[in-house]
């Protein structure tokens, strides 16, 4: 009995401190992304970026972070107050829901489920409700059309998504994040599967709404999308969960076709799992980035074609081709 | 002893809690004359239902719920509200003939359920002894239930056809 007391009192305190890190770590990672982005954006741009906060402008947006904290909470007079609220809290819980099955390293799961993959998928649909509900609420033309996008975008891209995923589980016969990864100790995926990674990685820039395809919150168009409503904190929960979520697909990203915590070629260089896949993690990241200052907004015809034409059919092929190989060998 | 009286009551009280939201979802699921509302019901009554069979012990099936009712089913509802009338326009009243076959379909389909729930020999989960992993739920899929299987996707199939027909219709009315 005591033993048994025992365990569920580590499991717990397991738990708590694992959610705390991945707390301080989603912030963190906002506030560094935030500051990626913008240097990443000025030096493209031939400018600096920011540079007066901190060496580098490396504190810019702790500052900024605390301004927004500092800001008054607005409600539009017309609109509907409790899923106004509501929206911002909703947007964030798949955010932490995910952190629970990335594995950053061997040791290094908080619980290694063996529907991990899936968790992730099936809890990614609470972002894009959320952004309905958000711009619905706001009660503001720009808002609802930008939710109405970000709909029609979440479901023609979650398609190839789960499609070109589900490639790399078949290859495997697992859901198991841990499994995924360890059976890239030699040869990554994206040799195995590079039609598959490609897919992937289109319909995840689609799936966190960033340029090319961010037609939810096009600036030039519609203000700022489905949350032009929002002020201070609650917009603040929007874009932190916006800079968590690019972390996530690009973690999924490392860890399903980019060998996870492994070296190249099995090589580790005595260097531990966790930095490899963070750098490989950052690295998809800092991609992402570059994506967004070198394309230009699709037109959303081009966006639906091109999903509905071009991404699922192929990763339908892909899907087909690798089953068959599978068989044969 | 009294720490594992205390999680069991903790179970059993998160089990309500989860089985008021179930119904507090499905009632704003039904009641409130504001669609979208409606559809937000819908949402919360499903996520309820998938935190059910997590407490049932299925992992899967909670995140298949999740995935395909949340993630698919909803969001296909909110394109057909995207394409009904527009929510400022004042809502038509409630229609006698249409809320009493409403009530028809929903109280055969209640029956239906209602039997096979009564006509099972519920175990304890400590008897069933068989395995419930992702495997046997595909193999009995693919084995045992084909046929069910293939009747789902006919009927989603027929939802496609009939969707494509009626923008297809419609189309043709207004140009």
């Amino acid at each position: 009995m005591m033993e048994a007391a025992a365990t569920s009192g580590a499991y717990w305190l397991r738990l708590i401190i694992g959610l705390v890190i991945v707390l301080i770590f989603s912030q963190l990672n906002a506030l560094f992304l935030v500051w990626l982005e913008r240097k990443v954006a000025g030096h493209i741009q031939v400018r600096l970026g920011p540079m007066e906060v901190g060496p580098h402008g490396l504190l810019q947006t702790i500052v900024d972070g605390i301004k927004l904290v500092g800001k008054e909470l607005i409600t539009p007079a017309r609109a509907d107050r409790i899923l106004f609220v509501i929206a911002p809290v909703l947007v964030f819980t798949p955010v932490l829901v995910a952190f629970l099955v990335l594995p950053f390293g061997p040791d290094l799961i908080i619980r290694d489920m063996n529907v991990g993959l899936l968790l992730i998928f099936a809890f990614s649909t609470f972002s894009v409700l959320a952004i309905l509900v958000g711009g619905w609420a706001s009660n503001n033309k720009y808002a609802l059309l930008g939710a109405i996008r970000s709909v029609a975008q979440a479901v023609a891209y979650e398609i190839p998504l789960l499609l070109s995923v589900m490639s790399v589980v078949l290859m495997v016969n697992s859901f198991r994040f841990s499994e995924l990864v360890m059976a890239q100790q030699r040869v990554w995926f994206v040799f195995l599967q590079p039609v598959a990674a490609l897919i992937y990685f289109i319909c995840a820039t689609a799936e966190t709404n960033r340029a090319p395809f961010d037609i939810p919150e096009a600036e030039s168009e519609l203000v700022a999308g489905f949350h032009t409503e929002y002020s201070g904190m609650r917009f603040g929960l929007f874009f932190l969960a916006e800079y968590t979520n690019m972390f996530i697909v690009c973690a999924v990203a490392t860890s399903l076709f980019f060998g996870g915590w492994h070296g190249p070629f099995g090589f580790s260089f005595k260097i531990p799992g966790v930095v490899w896949f963070l750098a490989k993690t950052y690295v998809l990241l800092y991609v992402l980035m570059w994506f967004r200052w070198t394309f230009p907004r699709v037109r959303f015809d081009q966006l639906m074609n091109f999903s509905w034409k071009v991404l699922i059919p192929l990763s339908m092929l892909n899907l087909v081709i690798t089953a068959l190989v599978l068989k044969l060998i | 002893m009294s720490g594992s009286f205390v999680i069991d009551s903790l179970a059993h009280a998160v089990f309500w809690v989860v089985v008021g939201i179930v119904f507090a979802g499905a009632a704003l699921a039904v009641f409130p004359r504001n669609i979208v509302y409606n559809v937000l019901g819908l949402i919360l009554c499903l996520t309820g239902v998938a935190a059910l069979f997590l407490y049932l012990g299925s992992f899967f099936l909670a995140l298949m719920q999740l995935l395909i009712y949340v993630g698919a089913i909803c969001i296909a509802i909110v394109f057909a509200i995207m394409l009904s009338r527009p929510l400022h326009l004042e809502v038509p009243k409630r229609r006698m003939p249409k809320l009493a076959a409403g009530i028809g379909a929903a109280s055969i389909f209640f029956a239906a359920i209602g039997a096979v729930a009564w006509k099972t020999a519920w175990k304890p989960a400590a008897e069933r002894g068989a395995d419930w992993t992702i495997t046997t739920i595909g193999h009995l899929l693919l084995t045992r239930y084909a046929l069910v299987f293939e009747v789902i996707s006919l009927v989603l199939l027929v939802a496609i056809i009939g969707a494509i027909l009626t923008t297809g219709f419609s189309r043709r009315l207004s140009s």
